[in-house]
């Protein structure tokens, strides 16, 4: 029965792991809901994520807008349903591509950034020094970054979709000959608000999950700049699967039946 | 001078992973006096002083301040109990994103809810008492020198005029005027303000400035423990062999010849 062994092992430490990240989520959010909160704090990491995440965020839905439009007229334009054009445009951004993309990014940009000054202040013990002076380093540092997350993505995704929009009408209009208002008009039919709103609840969910794993690996990282940078890569890598898989379950949930 | 104990350990032990740093160490710290332990680099002193300040969690034993056992507090009763507590870290574990004035001011404005400016003002006479002048007050602690960085510790540690204190290498990288000048800082900080003093230092000359009464560390007990001024007739070859530094002696370090 030896085999076993090794699973069993693995099995425990999955179990173990999500347990203290479970434990981790608990204690972040449920500062974020009780005073004192920090609003100088929560205001410079929304400037932070939001403002600073723009042009990275709207570089990749402009070209995505426009890489749509392209592949969409070549292929729709092989049954001759080229009109289709503009509501694939608009319901991949607003439904799919534009909160996971923007998650994303976000994840490299601020999951990663997280994680590095988090760690760096554990192994620095600048966190053991927070609580020598009386202030909870989970309320100080974590809830700030997660308010700030959750509020500040579906902004950005709200910017994304229109910039990524405009990437096809430009594409659709200079290079594909489409007519201008035509194609606005073709855009804004077939949208509906559930479209634009289930990216954005997406985004609110993406938001948190860069936040707290950024938080969670920095928090925990041990064994100096090593251990910083190894909490940085997991950072960004645990932030990706999940809003990959969070994504599937939001879509599934939203436009399953 | 005999009065009751301030924080008294009865059988702390520690380890991490198979390696015994306290093994069953007891401590009497008095109230209003300065206490100081001495010992080999790597003994535990600085683990002692965490495992009192609840930043570690002893494996076994107890640890009372003012009677009251504080071992097993949760976290917002920690809070509480180290309100009363200031810590010098042996890293200074300033916080880097706040300027030096911000820094000390911190326990002031977290901690005892001091408006702003009234909290940056006690800041700047803090930092004039370790002889650090306004022109430092906005500068990040990465633009300080290492002796510059440790005497912001300081001024940060006794900002809030905390009954217990706790030096961790106050003088360690400082030179020798400097030392003398922090070292009389902490016996005036302790005659003044009636504080208690706990302090981790190596530098002989500075025990017999600062200290009250020494206890030294070795194999993760206390070996001895006496007022400072039987420290040359203690009797105890460990202690005479780390007053005088000599290399041989019962006290092996690990390093091979
Ligand atoms: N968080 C930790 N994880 C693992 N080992 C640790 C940890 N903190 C301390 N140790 C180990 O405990 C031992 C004692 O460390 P400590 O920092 O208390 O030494 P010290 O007596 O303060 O030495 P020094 O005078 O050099 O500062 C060391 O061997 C160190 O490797
Ligand atoms: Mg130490």
């Amino acid at each position: 029965m030896n085999f076993l062994r090794p699973i069993g092992r693995v099995a425990i430490s999955f179990l173990e792991a999500t347990g203290r990240l479970a434990l981790f989520t608990f204690r972040g959010v449920s500062h974020c809901v009780r005073p004192p909160f920090f609003p100088r704090l929560i205001l410079r990491q929304m400037i932070d994520i939001g403002y600073f995440s723009l042009p990275v965020v709207g570089m990749t839905a402009i070209f995505t807008g426009m890489v749509l439009a392209l592949q969409s007229y070549s292929g729709f334009a092989r049954f001759n349903a080229e009109s289709a054009v503009a509501t694939v445009v608009v319901l991949s951004i607003t439904r799919e591509l534009g909160p996971v993309l923007a998650g994303l990014m976000v994840a490299g940009r601020i999951g990663a950034s997280i994680a590095a000054e988090i760690g760096t202040m554990r192994v620095t013990e600048q966190v053991d020094a927070l609580t020598t002076l009386s202030t909870n380093p989970v309320k100080y540092l974590v809830a700030p970054r997660l308010i700030a997350g959750t509020l500040m993505l579906p902004c950005l995704v709200l910017i994304a979709d229109i910039i990524g929009v405009f990437g096809g009408y430009l594409i659709s209009v200079f290079k594909l000959d489409f007519n201008a208002t035509n194609y606005l008009q073709l855009t804004w039919e077939f949208l509906k608000p559930m479209d634009v709103i289930s990216g954005l609840v997406k985004a609110a969910v993406f938001g948190f999950i860069v936040t707290l794993m950024g938080c969670y690996h920095g928090y925990n990282s041990r064994g100096g700049a090593q251990g910083v940078g190894r909490a940085t890569t997991n950072a960004v890598v645990s932030a990706s699967m999940l809003i990959l898989a969070a994504n599937y379950v939001l879509t599934s949930i939203f436009f399953g039946d | 001078m005999t009065g009751a104990q301030k924080i008294t350990l009865k059988g702390v032990a520690k380890a991490f992973g198979d390696k015994h740093v306290l093994a069953g160490l007891d401590l009497d710290v008095p109230a209003g006096q300065s206490t100081v332990i001495i010992g080999g680099s790597g003994s535990g002193k600085s683990v002692t002083l965490k495992c009192i300040l609840g930043l570690i969690r002893p494996d076994a034993g107890t640890i009372t301040i003012d009677g009251e056992d504080v071992t097993d507090l949760s976290r917002s009763q920690k809070e509480e109990v180290n309100r009363r507590i200031g810590m010098l870290f042996q890293s200074g574990a300033l916080f880097d994103s706040l300027s030096v004035v911000d820094n000390v001011a911190f326990g002031l404005i977290q901690g005892k809810r001091i408006a702003r400016r009234e909290a940056q003002a006690i800041a700047l006479d803090k930092l004039a008492q370790v002889g650090l002048g306004r022109e430092v007050a906005d500068l990040s602690p990465d633009e300080l020198s290492g002796g510059m960085r440790k005497r912001v510790g300081l001024a940060r540690a006794i900002a809030t005029d905390p009954e217990i204190i706790f030096f961790d290498e106050p003088t360690t990288g400082l030179d020798p005027i400097m030392g003398a000048v922090i070292d009389e800082l902490i016996v005036k900080t302790v005659k003044e303000m009636g504080a208690t003093a706990l302090s981790i230092t190596h530098d002989m000359a500075s025990v017999r400035r600062i200290g009250d009464r020494v206890a030294m560390l070795h194999d993760g007990k206390i070996i001895w423990n006496g007022a400072v001024a039987e420290i040359d007739q203690s009797g105890n070859e460990h202690v005479d062999q780390f007053i005088h530094g000599r290399a041989e002696g019962p006290i092996k370090m690990g390093v091979r010849a």
